[in-house]
């Protein structure tokens, strides 16, 4: 299945995209199986999102979809249908801060 | 002509600059990498058009970034820090116990002789080397692991490892400096260190004689005289004459001995510049006049250099890696302030110019 993944525009530049990137999802999607996805076809976005090595989340990015914060969410949980079915977008964010 | 590159990096991006041998008129290029910090740049000795940048970020954390064409381009490379083995503890700002945690790369140096080895100096402090041009790197963990790290603490900055010196006369011999626990330095290639810090005096720590503890701001070496550093203290600014077995204080006659940078001369090695500012708890250049001292005698008497700098209403700081010379003759010598400066001096210090006006945060 095609996941659209929306991600922050400092990812953009450093992955060297314009706008969405479409990610062809094996399985159950889930926020682990996309973000592996994602890293694998961009791997200079490898630590900017997730930890290298535990995996977690960095403090300051957020999943939002669907208008729900899926940031706490486990990483295995299945993504709401419709961004498992390209429906709707899996948005990686930067959280607001800087005042 | 020969010409001349400056990279300056900064809390917004990154800059590269070049001009002619009379360094009178310069060409800017970037932001590179706009809205991330550039906490590093430097060349390759080996081949000046090999850089390796570090970008970081509180939201996306870190990058490295590496150019073979002098800057023009840029490719990411590896970013992946892990200490090698257990990490164990060094003591938080409150005095507890608080696990080594990766934050970011302060400080890249290039190997002398080869173009894809380069150190990474990180807080949580340690010692990171990369043979591959950056695409992988590995911990040499001696340093992090040595008897004295878990009474290790941060500094107000962090718990960085910000200076790293090569010695060119000696390929297995290496220098570091680590806010805030000292110089420590390796004679087998970085396998085992000892703290380099007697002489040290800091009014923080109660013991006079402590091994480790030692605010140590940057140290610097002219590459002719390896053996002679020079150090900017917290307070105090210092040199060595036995490759860091012992220091003496030679702050001399300057307004304040408080700084972070401190530098050599390209062909001069007793002239040493630093910029002091007021003091610990105000980082900015004391009777609001913008001063370089330098010393012709390797310390002790030092002169203000003030032509071109600003003299009144200034309360600018200069960062520890914010000061670089070229090898030109006569020598170059560049600093960028807190406040968005870049001065370039292109004879010796003895008149200054601005170039552009950016917020510098490292200069190579």
């Amino acid at each position: 299945m095609i996941v659209r993944v929306v991600l922050p525009a400092h990812l953009r530049t450093l992955a060297h995209v314009d706008g969405e990137v479409k990610l062809d999802v094996e399985g159950i999607a889930t926020s682990r199986a996309v973000l592996d996805v994602l890293e694998a076809c961009y791997p200079m976005l490898r630590g900017t999102i997730r930890d290298h090595v535990t995996q977690q989340r960095r403090a300051f990015v957020r999943f939002f979809a669907c208008e729900q914060d899926l940031s706490h969410e486990p990483p295995d949980a299945p993504l709401p249908d419709a961004v498992a079915t390209g429906a709707e977008p899996f948005l990686v964010v930067g959280a607001m801060a800087g005042g | 002509m020969s010409g001349v590159r400056l990279l300056v990096g900064t809390r917004k991006g990154a800059f590269v600059m070049t001009s002619d041998g009379t360094r009178e008129r310069w060409d800017v290029t970037g932001p590179h990498f706009g809205g991330w910090e550039i906490y590093h740049l430097k060349g390759s000795p080996a081949d000046p058009n090999r850089l390796y940048a570090s970008q970081s970020s509180s939201w996306f954390g870190q990058v490295i970034q590496r150019s073979s064409d002098g800057g023009k381009t840029w490719e990411t490379v590896g970013n992946k820090f892990v200490y090698d083995g257990p990490t164990g503890t060094h003591l938080w700002y409150d005095g507890t116990p608080h696990p080594w945690e990766f934050e970011r790369v302060w400080h890249l140096e290039p190997s002398l002789t080869d173009p894809d080895t380069v150190y990474a100096g990180v807080e949580d402090a340690a010692l990171f080397r990369s043979t591959d041009g950056g695409h992988t790197w590995q911990e040499l963990p001696g340093l992090r692991t040595h008897g004295s790290a878990r009474s290790w603490q941060p500094g107000a900055g962090g718990m960085c490892l910000h200076t790293i010196l090569l010695d060119p006369s000696r390929p297995e011999r290496i220098f570091t400096a680590i806010s805030a626990a000292g110089v420590f330095r390796s004679d087998d290639a970085g396998k085992t260190w000892r703290p380099m810090n007697r002489g040290l005096k800091s009014d923080g720590i109660p013991d006079p004689n402590a091994e480790v503890g030692h605010c140590v701001h940057r140290i610097a070496m002219h590459r002719s005289r390896p053996s002679v550093l020079f150090m900017q203290k917290h307070w105090d600014v210092m040199r060595s004459d036995d490759a860091g077995e012992s220091w003496r204080e030679i702050s001399g006659n300057l307004p304040t001995d408080f700084g972070f940078p401190i530098d050599v001369h390209a062909h001069e090695p007793d002239t040493i510049y630093v910029v002091p500012i007021k003091s610990d708890s105000e980082h900015y250049v004391p009777d609001a006049k913008l001063r370089v001292y330098r010393s012709r005698t390797g310390g002790h008497e030092w002169e203000p250099l003030t032509k071109g700098l600003p003299q009144r209403d200034c309360y600018v700081n200069v960062l520890r890696d914010a000061m670089a010379v070229d090898s030109l003759d006569p020598c170059g010598v560049y600093f960028g302030t807190t406040g968005g400066q870049v001065y370039v001096s292109a004879d010796a210090g003895d008149s200054w110019a601005p170039v552009v006006s950016v917020e510098v945060h490292t200069l190579p």
